[in-house]
């Protein structure tokens, strides 16, 4: 029982890690409609900036906080400059850029920093925890509790704020949006920047165990889209909820099912992926698409 | 009969003239080179199935690279033999023992059809998936592939990969094997070449593009869409698994990396390149594909290399630039220098009227 409670907190660690990207690509998605493909690499270049910033000898929270900064910057840019001028184009030129993007991050990412593998700190010291006979991990608290709180603070943003309000309206109508004098392009960008600021986390919270280099969050991506589409690719709420269900249960198969065990994890959420789009394509959370005829 | 547009002659010219060079080619390189344009017909073929899914039917495929790798797994399997595989043969009924192995140019068509069929099953849940989803689903499956094969060790050889001998030149023909392979492998793509050509200017392709452009509209005019979309898929993957196919041949190996998730990826980003939905500039996105790689490292003028990484942004900011600025691609900026020709020789040719053309077509 100690066993099972311990792959649940870890699977909840690798969920919220999961849920902060999958948060992301639902922000994207709201805000310009499209699913983006560069969001694992865009965390990746992040985590590369916050990892030179410690290089030079910068301690880990205020590097942490600057690289949130620069990865706002960073993400704000790329809707103004690259995404802005495919804005109203059909969906599957926007895709492609933002495939383009993909390989264009990547690219640079290797060249600036190589792609040797580096070593990435951990702000939370490697010990457990006793918590009723159970051996709970700090490193796996520490995840949960920065990226759930990342979640809340976004989650007070859009329900507390006017501006969070704004992009609220902008995402459900941008047309009317406009008409009363919203700047609909300049909402975009910080729904790019916040998008690439939680994964700027999600990037960072990762990379001590699966160490940094440049495909790191490839396979993260992946997961984060199957917890998206879980969840509902329209739908907040379902990412969040969709990345912790997907952690949790990757971590329970690989632990107790040995046929799954570590390798087939990846494909086994390709499978929840692919069946969740045919039985239930809005997800758990989303809203069915109509669509006039 | 009105007589073809000059731009239709060019275009049967610069075929035949590609017909030619591809011919003389071999009689101007080493080995190595030639190699390389025996890679350049395999991307050739890979990128013509992709442009039918993705270009003429509307539906991005992010995995095209997986279907390589089945096309080049059954390939393999074929050539190296299993005891108890047999094939059945009608004429004289009976089966085929393979215990030993095929030989491997017998082994390309049916790679290609093991790889149609696998995506035809594919293609039926993918039905209900559109542009993004089926993005989604086919990314994630050229990134599970290779795990997949990886886990299932038995057949494929796990990590280690499967590997096959240099096949001899067959038919007795005096030439070296890698020059067999080239012919082969562009024998190979001049059909398929002309059998795309077949199928995207007639019933089918207009199938293809009516679905793409609305299918709501082809629905209404009598096109039964989950028909033609797993049909597409379908035939798409058949010249996947062919080049897989030719690829194991060339190579002589194959494990779970040498079709990785990044192959599918430039294979998009390359039909995008060359243009989605026309074929003349399908040969331009093999070109980039093969070449860009070698050159945005070591640029032939320059007397620097860049770094290794070099390629994969040039690639991708091309790719961007591309969809911003020249939508349709090399294919577009063909068709619209084919319309600047087709003006400028008209008027030549009508002494400067350049109106009468649409006047009297009208009346005509």
């Amino acid at each position: 029982m100690a066993d099972f409670v311990q792959q649940v907190v870890s699977g909840l660690a690798t969920g919220a890690i999961f849920a902060s990207l999958a948060l992301a690509l639902v922000l994207i998605y709201r805000a310009t409609d499209v699913v983006n493909f560069s969001q694992g690499e865009m965390a990746t270049f992040a985590t590369y900036i916050a990892w030179s910033l410690m290089d030079r000898g910068l301690s880990y929270w205020p590097a942490f906080a600057l690289t949130l900064v620069l990865a706002f910057i960073g993400g704000a840019a790329i809707e103004r400059v690259v995404i802005r001028p495919v804005e109203h184009r059909p969906e599957i030129v926007i895709v492609i850029v933002t495939i383009g993007l993909l390989i264009l991050l990547n690219g640079l990412t290797g060249w600036l920093w190589g792609a040797e593998v580096k070593a990435f700190d951990s702000p939370f010291p490697n010990e457990t925890w006793d918590v009723g006979g159970v051996a709970v991990s700090v490193q796996d608290i520490g995840t949960l509790g920065v990226c759930l709180l990342t979640v809340l603070a976004l989650w007070a943003f859009f329900r507390f704020t006017t501006l969070g309000l704004v992009m609220r309206a902008v995402a459900n109508n941008p047309t009317a949006s406009r008409l009363v004098g919203v700047r609909v392009g300049w909402m975009l960008a910080l729904g790019w920047g916040l998008a690439a600021v939680l994964g700027a986390v999600a990037g960072m919270m990762a990379a001590p165990t699966l160490f940094l280099d440049p495909t790191m969050m490839l396979i993260v991506l992946i997961y984060a889209f199957a917890a998206a589409v879980l969840g509902g690719i329209d739908s907040p709420l379902g990412a969040v909820v969709g990345g912790l269900t997907l952690g949790v249960l990757l971590n329970l198969l690989g632990a107790y099912v040995d046929f799954v065990g570590s390798e087939l994890r990846l494909p086994t959420a390709l499978l929840v992926l692919l069946a969740v789009l045919l039985i239930r394509p809005q997800g758990l959370f989303g809203h069915a698409v109509v669509r006039r005829v | 009969m009105r007589a073809p547009a000059p731009s239709t002659i060019l275009k049967f010219a610069s075929f035949g003239a590609a017909v030619v060079v591809i011919a003389l080619l071999p009689r101007f390189m080493g080995e190595f080179r030639l190699s390389q344009f025996t890679f350049l017909a395999l991307y050739f073929i890979a990128l013509l199935g992709l442009n039918i899914l993705t270009g003429y039917n509307g539906q991005i495929s992010l995995g095209h690279g997986a279907f390589m790798g089945i096309g080049a797994y059954v390939s393999a399997l074929l050539i190296l033999g299993r005891p108890g595989l047999a094939l059945y043969q009608l004429d004289p009924p009976g089966w085929i023992p393979l215990g030993d192995g095929m030989t491997p140019v017998y082994t390309i068509p049916i790679a290609g059809m093991v790889t149609g069929i696998v995506g035809v099953l594919f293609g039926i849940p993918a039905l209900r998936l559109a542009g993004v989803s089926l993005a989604l689903a086919t990314f994630a499956m050229a990134v599970a592939l290779p795990t997949v094969a990886k886990r299932f060790d038995s057949v494929t050889g796990g990590g280690g990969g499967l590997s096959i001998t240099l096949p001899e030149t067959p038919f007795g023909w005096d030439i070296s094997t890698r020059h067999w392979l080239y012919y082969e492998a562009w024998a190979i793509a001049g059909i398929l070449f002309v059998a795309a050509w077949v199928m995207v200017r007639g019933r089918l392709g207009r199938a293809w593009r009516s679905i793409r452009d609305g299918e709501v509209a082809a629905v209404s005019s009598g096109v039964n869409p989950a028909l033609y979309k797993t049909l597409a898929f379908g035939v798409s993957s058949f010249y996947a698994g062919v080049a897989g196919a030719l690829l194991v041949i060339e190579v002589s190996f194959v494990n779970p990396d040498t079709f990785p998730v990044s192959l599918s990826i430039l294979l998009l980003a390359s039909a995008v390149i060359g243009g989605l939905g026309a074929l003349s500039g399908v040969i331009f996105g093999a070109l980039v594909l093969e070449f860009l790689p070698v050159y945005a490292q070591n640029p032939p003028l320059l007397p620097f290399d860049f770094s290794n990484q070099a390629p994969a942004v040039v690639f991708g900011a091309g790719l961007i630039l591309i969809m911003i600025l020249l939508p349709g691609g090399f294919a577009g900026l063909l068709r619209k220098l084919g319309g600047v020709f087709n003006g400028v020789l008209r008027r030549l040719t009508e002494g400067g009227r350049p109106m009468s053309v649409s006047s009297t077509r009208r009346n005509g």
